[in-house]
């Protein structure tokens, strides 16, 4: 139990997935403008990230491991995560148009989130167990969609704001992501 | 190797199917008057109607009950067939298409250059250079924007450094009037054979210094005019001549009457209603390279 929590704690807060580790920067920013719109991503991501974790280890457990093909990892993790996209951008257009739209391009650009991919081959090179590996997929979605809601109410807020004309938009999010990056920073200490 | 091979065929097959059966599962219904609407549409998505693209613009007919003679491109017939798909009479006449018309004659050799402008070779970033390597701040740049921004490849740089629109292929659909960063370029109804190539605003005297073919605000048109239809508006320092299409007979006095020869009288194009525009559109898409080949 004490594993799992330190498990949670660092993926979510310490060695969070956008913020300490740099991954998935992009639907970050393309999708940070509104908070529902976030949360909506977030689900999305938190669902094909823990299950992306899940098929993955099997994968890697029963299929690249016993046929020696190790060397397959990435084309095989895509092939398994570009699925999992196309099978949640069915279910949401079907159950949610409305967020459908909202996500827009990037729903099916979660395919090529680095954030994914790269957590999956975190969970086989730090050998992580089945459990593990769910675990930390799910607590990594968790910190991204933290990252994501938190950096959406800025961006928000920033919209009412009184910013210089030339840091209007894009060039004061990418400030407000470095001070956050930098606050995260200070959950080291944590553990 | 082989292994490697079939563990990954199976497992793209495994997903495969398991897609397959959610696509089934999970299949939304779309109205299929979206994509016969669709075809109906250039295809260009040039967004004059208002809509990010064509498919958005027929959804929106569709399903939010938007007017159906939005799109410029495809005229009165386009707008009908629609009606038919909808169920709705779409009477009345658009008129005739509009076209694009430069206005400004001020090319090579003929408007005074003010620098040797090397940079990017967009209009738009040369207008931030001293207001464009012109001498006249009115005029065509020459560089282009409009050329590359035309979803029907209906604009080539002619050999003058000015664009040349080919009112056979232009639709009218503005991107090109919307993407001059110096306003340049107007639309006006196909029919309108007569046009003031000239925007420079500025006194004739300090219009004809910077370039041979300027508007001098002389009123010798005005005054010759039989219909009354040209005139030079505006105050002193910012005026111009401009014909009202709606008078205008294009009987071409002006044309011969104009000191400078700033007016123009083109040649009348075949075609003036609505023409099938799907054919350039998929050109423009397929990645048309602009080399102007298929012109020819």
């Amino acid at each position: 139990m004490r594993d799992i929590s330190i498990i949670v704690i660092s993926a979510v807060l310490i060695n969070n997935i956008v913020l300490s580790q740099f991954l998935g920067i992009c639907p970050f920013l393309g999708v940070s403008k509104k908070v529902s719109s976030a949360v909506g991503m977030g689900l999305a991501v938190t669902f094909v990230l823990t299950f992306a974790g899940m098929i993955t280890w099997f994968v890697q457990q029963f299929v690249l491991i016993p046929l020696e093909i190790e060397y397959l990892q990435t084309i095989a993790f895509i092939l398994v995560i570009a699925s999992l996209v196309q099978f949640v951008e069915m279910v949401v257009k079907k159950t949610s148009p409305d967020l459908y739209k909202a996500l827009g391009v990037y729903l099916p650009l979660i395919t090529t989130n680095c954030a994914v991919l790269g957590v999956s081959i975190l969970n086989i090179q730090k050998t992580y167990g089945f459990l593990d590996s769910v675990v930390n997929s799910f607590a990594n979605a968790i910190g991204f969609t933290l990252a994501l809601v938190l950096m959406a109410g800025i961006r928000e807020r920033l919209e009412d704001a009184d910013i210089p004309a030339s840091l209007k938009g894009l060039p004061i999010s990418l400030i407000t992501a470095a001070l956050m990056s930098i606050a995260f920073m200070g959950f080291t200490g944590l553990i | 190797m082989f292994y490697a091979v079939i563990s990954l065929a199976v497992m793209g097959a495994v997903f495969g199917v398991i897609l397959a059966v959610a696509g089934k599962k999970f299949a939304v219904e779309v109205d299929p008057r979206i994509e016969a609407i669709q075809k109906i549409l250039p295809g260009a998505n040039c967004g004059s109607c208002g809509y990010p693209g064509c498919s958005n613009y027929a959804e929106a007919i569709v399903l939010d009950g938007a007017a159906m003679s939005l799109c410029p491109s495809c005229g009165s017939d386009a707008a009908k067939e629609i009606g038919e798909i909808m169920g709705v009479a779409v009477d009345g006449e658009m008129g005739q298409r509009k076209v694009a018309q430069l206005m400004c004659a001020g090319g090579t050799g003929k408007a005074k250059p003010l620098y040797k402008y090397e940079g990017i070779q967009d209009c738009k970033a040369a207008a931030l250079q001293y207001k464009g390597p012109k001498v006249c701040n009115y005029g065509c740049f020459g560089l282009g924007t409009c050329v590359a921004s035309c979803p029907f490849c209906a604009i080539t740089m002619g050999d003058d450094g000015l664009p040349v629109i080919d009112r056979d292929v232009c639709t009218g659909c503005g991107v090109c009037v919307r993407e001059c960063p110096q306003q340049v370029l107007q639309l006006a109804p196909v029919g309108q054979l007569v046009h003031v190539r000239c925007s420079n605003k500025d006194k004739g005297k300090d219009a004809k210094a910077a370039c041979e073919v300027a508007c001098i605000k002389c009123k010798i048109c005005e005054k010759n005019c039989p219909e009354g239809a040209i005139k030079v508006v505006g105050d002193l320092g910012s005026s111009i001549a401009v014909i009202d299409y709606e008078k205008c007979t294009n009987c071409g006095i002006c044309v011969e009457k104009c000191p400078t020869k700033v007016i123009e009288k083109q040649e009348p194009v075949a075609e003036i209603g609505c023409r099938d525009t799907n054919e350039n559109a998929a050109e423009a898409s397929t990645g048309c390279a602009l080399c102007g080949a298929c012109k020819e």
